[in-house]
């Protein structure tokens, strides 16, 4: 064999076991996230997370969710027009995966909010100043209190919840199922309990879409 | 490992040829953590690969042409990825305390998760590649004498 044929067919075999060590791991992944959804069904979705949309919706998108992550403040407008444009047909449940430093702070913010029905305005609030607070090696997520000082809230009582017995349980919870759920990057899509395999948004309207379908909607 | 036909294959082909396979695997190996399974690599992961991923592209082009030089210039690579590899091993292992190193948040170089299969530190492997590398480039120098 010549020497250019052996360089050139050393490439290519390592790019084939590459590409095959790609489909394993993905597959062995997929796997475990679906066998772990199968066996901790309540898991996914709680009676205490925040609910957009319809609650009666036939198709539930459960996302996991960061507040200081910057991929999940890119989806979340794609997430909301997906439940804008489903005519109540798809709700979002959020479940929380603080997975920064400072994003249980964060969280514990936008929950004492959702105690006075302010959430979806301190959410939006949040991650639209999520720059200025959410910087990964020096997050100050207490300046979501500055961001969202006007929407309403009485900020005396909102302080006193953020730290209560109830939000540090719901955050206890969230944990918890999303370990159970092997969750370990944000956002994680869960659509009617199937894991979103590919991430990006169109895979996600796609698996919205089939859902829909399979729930019989039109 | 004398080659039977030394027009065909120049003594000092088949040492630059495994020093490349060594890059070659080992770049694949780094993809693979960072890229499929999503262990962000950290500071020192990543001069590393600086120091790892062109060897393949350098030995690569030197492969091709039957060019004996191409081992002097990746020497230099090989050999800076070398120490580094070597000084993460020792904060890895404790040696030395990372509070010297500018660790960037979220993945620590001193981290237990840097480990293949549980077992094998990463840094271990690179510093593993770096020296058969480096001895391979330097065979195949003595070999070529240039």
């Amino acid at each position: 064999m010549s020497k250019k044929w052996m360089v050139l067919a050393t490439v290519a075999l390592v790019v084939l076991a590459f590409a095959a060590g790609v489909v394993v791991y993905t597959g062995r992944t997929n796997q475990e996230v679906t066998a772990a959804v199968q066996s901790n069904g309540d898991a996914l979705i709680r009676p205490h997370s925040p609910i957009y949309g319809n609650p009666a919706a036939k198709v539930t998108i459960v996302e996991f969710f960061d507040p200081s992550c910057e991929t999940c403040r890119a989806f979340y407008p794609i997430v909301k027009s997906i439940v804008n444009a489903s005519f109540g047909q798809v709700r979002l449940v959020v479940r929380y995966a603080p997975l920064h430093h400072g994003s249980d702070t964060a969280v514990r913010i936008l929950e004492a909010a959702r105690l006075q029905d302010k959430y979806w305005e301190a959410l939006e609030r949040a991650l639209a100043a999520q720059p200025q607070w959410a910087s990964h090696d020096r997050p100050q997520p207490l300046l979501i209190w500055d961001v969202i000082g006007d929407i309403g809230l009485d900020i005396t009582k909102a302080r006193t919840d953020a730290d209560g017995p109830a939000i540090d349980q719901l955050l206890r919870q969230d944990i918890a199922d999303m370990q159970a759920l092997k969750v370990n990057r944000t956002p994680s899509f869960f659509v009617n309990g199937t894991p979103l395999r590919e991430f990006g948004e169109a895979p996600l309207k796609a698996l919205v879409g089939e859902e829909l379908k399979k729930a019989g909607a039109t | 490992m004398a080659p039977q036909d030394g027009r065909r294959h120049p003594k000092f082909w088949t040492p630059l040829f495994l020093a490349w396979l060594l890059a070659l695997l080992a770049t694949a190996g780094a993809l693979f953590l960072g890229e499929v399974m999503g262990k962000t690599p950290c500071v020192l992961c990543w001069y590393q690969r600086i120091a790892m991923f062109p060897l393949v592209l350098v030995l690569g082009m030197g492969l091709f042409t039957s060019d004996p030089r191409s081992a002097r210039y990746a020497l230099p690579l090989a050999v800076v990825g070398w120490g580094i590899a070597a000084y993460h091993l020792m904060i890895f292992s404790g040696l030395v305390t990372e509070g010297l190193v500018p660790c960037g948040q979220g993945s620590s170089c001193a981290d237990a998760d840097v480990q293949v299969a549980g077992v094998v530190p990463i840094p271990l492997l690179s510093l593993a590649a770096f020296t058969g590398i480096g001895v391979l480039l330097w065979l195949s120098m003595r070999r070529a004498k240039v």
